[in-house]
């Protein structure tokens, strides 16, 4: 029945090519920052805390350049609603969009329309279609996250012991993709004594991720730590073990906010984790936006964007730049941050 | 029945070029692209629209428009990620919508249960097969030899395609409801099951076809919606059912069943489009245009009732004209007249 003679997925008339990029214009690396470029930030959703953050840090980033930033966006993360907040945003001639696309393919056609008229497209947090954007500001590499997680384990448990890993739900992309280069990372000689024995789901339901972890605890009893690269689960887990006996035996680490994890920090459940500062995320994204639509740079492989207080970037493949390795988050530091 | 016209499509009307006009005062606003956008983006809720009308009419409800819709969507991406062809897929995707518009109907008609219960149901359960179909995933990339009819307008006019698919759609209920026998039946059904039952009219039978086209327009604006974002998703246009019901009742069509024009409705569509975009590009956030949305609805259940008395001193009082509108055995063929000739 398939296919006889009709238009079916992967046949010429369903190439679904855009033409790549839209504004394939040269850039200058000496041309000035434009003033009062109005640069609109779209997130997600507008009340997710973790997004008003990046945003902030978005928005200074515009101010430092003397253009107007500002941040709209649908009260649901659904696929289509971010589409109406770009069709506005064409009819207002936004100098730059930039987006944490909530569908990497509805997006992408409004998007498409935006560049075709001119307007600098700039993706954050969550990517859209290559095609349909000119920069993608990734937090953090993955593979650099992963292998950093086990790095932070090892040195807490003294390079030797069991561990296992509280992730988020078993097909979560970007948990998959750290908990694989942390398996690859465990292959390494330095590494041999430390035994990944469990990895437990939590899916990012704080109560789930608590049973999860006391199951972990009570069924394997010589369990040295436990990481958990999800800000739900490391924080339920913190709770869990500062409860326990097991506080101060059993070390644990991952990626968590400051704000969450203080208490457990002070308390001594958790010496050291991790996260990127979103706030920096979306500074970067910011200045990337201003020197796109400025036309500083035009997402290029191999050009370099300067970035205020963060320094240069450099433009690495398919027009992303890289915020930089995550920061770690002990008692020396945490009170110098609030997110 | 000049009164009741001069009543809340009036409203409407006023309401509507009221929009328009202010509209234009907002940057970008009266911008051809603009106005294809603003039609587009409201063609799956008009379908959904057209779709709740009749049954509306005869003091039913399908809630499950929206979820259908989802489903629909699902599996145009599923069928499409298998390698069948976009020209099978459509028909197949229709049937679907029929089959599941026939077991609200089955579940409705001949288990005589009631509509809001059983759609209720059903919208939570369509919604969740989409996601046994899908799961989290969406399917992309599909023929960019059709997507033009869902995203492009007709040859440089302001009118895409999909809206004029809307209109044929809407004109072609506008013929059921207000020139056709059965159209005159909805309204009779709607104003007293009983009495139009005693009075021939096969209630079962025109209750049961509503159903199933109401699971074929779904169907239909899920195969819009898809191909206008390029992704097929179990949560397409979830919670949209809430937005065509309200366009249905800010059309001035009674929620009780046996009241509302075509008109009405459609001219509600184009006033809640227009709103939404208005409101837009003046940078109005989310939960202020809900607040608005939603003071505009209680306004239009509020207004026909404050306008009735001066309805009753121009005219001799009618039994069917006392509030509550229906009295079981109360003669409803005035009523009915005049509604059925009301556009």
């Amino acid at each position: 029945m398939a296919g006889c003679g009709g238009t079916t997925k992967g046949s010429e008339d369903a190439a679904g090519d855009g033409g790549g990029n839209a504004t394939e214009q040269k850039a200058d690396p000496n041309a000035k920052i434009k003033e009062g470029l109005e640069i609109t930030f779209l997130p997600k959703e507008i009340d997710n805390p973790y997004e008003v953050l990046v945003d902030e840090g978005g928005i200074d980033a515009v101010s430092e350049l003397k253009g107007t930033g500002k941040e709209v966006g649908p009260s649901d993360a659904s696929a289509s609603s971010q589409v109406s907040y770009i069709n506005t945003l064409i009819q207002q001639k936004a100098d730059a969009i930039v987006i944490a696309a909530n569908d990497p393919n509805a997006v992408a056609p409004a998007l498409k329309d935006a560049m075709s008229k001119g307007i600098a497209v700039v993706t954050y947090d969550s990517d859209a279609a290559p095609d349909a954007r000119q920069i993608f500001v990734n937090q953090a590499d993955s593979e650099e996250i992963g292998r950093s997680q086990v790095k932070l384990m090892s040195d807490q448990i003294g390079g030797a012991g069991k561990i296992a890993i509280l992730s988020a739900t078993p097909n979560a992309t970007n948990q998959n993709t750290w908990i694989e280069f942390m398996k690859d990372e465990l292959t390494k000689p330095e590494y041999s004594k430390v035994e990944l024995v469990k990895i437990a789901y939590g899916d990012d339901d704080d109560q789930k991720s608590f049973q999860e972890a006391q199951g972990l605890l009570q069924s394997i009893p010589d369990l040295k730590g436990i990481i958990s690269p999800t800000t739900v689960g490391i924080s339920a887990a913190a709770r869990y073990i500062s409860s326990s006996p097991y506080k101060g035996k059993v070390k644990l680490t991952g990626l968590g906010t400051p704000n969450q994890m203080r208490q457990f920090v002070k308390d001594g459940t958790v010496t050291e984790f991790a996260l990127w500062n979103p706030v920096e995320l979306g500074y970067l994204a910011g200045y990337a936006a201003a020197a796109l639509a400025s036309g500083q740079i035009s997402g290029a492989e191999g050009e370099t964007l300067k970035a205020g207080k963060l320094g240069e970037r450099e433009i690495g493949k398919n027009g992303e730049i890289i915020l930089g390795p995550p920061t770690n988050f002990n008692a020396d530091n945490i009170d110098d941050f609030d997110f | 029945m000049l009164a009741r016209l001069l009543r809340w499509e009036t409203v409407l009307l006023v309401l509507c070029v009221g929009v328009f006009v202010a509209g234009g005062a907002s940057d970008g606003f009266a911008e051809s692209g603009n106005i294809s956008f603003l039609l587009l983006d409201y063609s799956e809720v008009a379908l959904l629209a057209f779709a709740l009308l009749p049954i509306v009419l005869t003091g039913e409800i399908d809630l499950s428009v929206a979820s259908t819709l989802g489903f629909c969507s699902a599996l145009t991406g599923t069928l499409w990620d298998a390698g069948m062809s976009f020209e099978t897929i459509v028909p197949l995707v229709i049937l679907a919508g029929i089959v599941l518009g026939s077991v609200n109907a089955v579940l409705i008609v001949r288990f005589g249960l009631p509509s809001l219960a059983v759609t209720i149901g059903t919208l939570g359960l369509y919604r969740g097969l989409a996601y046994v179909l899908l799961g989290d995933r969406a399917v992309t990339g599909f023929p960019e030899n059709y997507r033009p009819f869902a995203t492009d307008s007709i040859g440089g006019t302001f009118l895409p395609y999909a809206t004029l698919l809307v209109l044929v759609v809407g004109i072609g209920i506008a013929v059921l409801v207000h020139v056709t026998t059965t159209g005159r039946s909805l309204y009779a059904i709607g104003l007293g099951a009983q009495t139009a039952r005693f009075s021939g009219i096969r209630v079962d039978r025109v209750k049961f076809a509503l159903y199933l086209l109401s699971g074929a327009l779904a169907a239909v604006a899920s195969l819009i919606y898809t191909l206008r974002y390029n992704s097929a998703r179990a949560d397409n246009a979830n919670g949209m059912e809430l937005v065509a019901v309200a366009a249905v009742l800010l059309g001035g069509v009674s929620i009780f069943g046996g009241r509302g024009t075509v008109l009405g409705v459609a001219t509600a569509l184009l006033a809640m489009a227009g709103l939404r975009n208005v409101l837009f590009l003046d940078d109005v956030s989310n939960e202020i245009q809900n607040v608005i949305t939603g003071l505009l609805l209680i306004l239009s259940v509020l207004v026909p009732v404050v306008f009735k008395p001066r309805r009753t001193k121009d005219a001799p009082l009618e039994p069917s004209d006392v509030d509550p509108e229906r009295r079981a055995g109360a003669d409803t063929g005035g009523r009915l007249r005049r509604d059925h000739e009301g556009v």
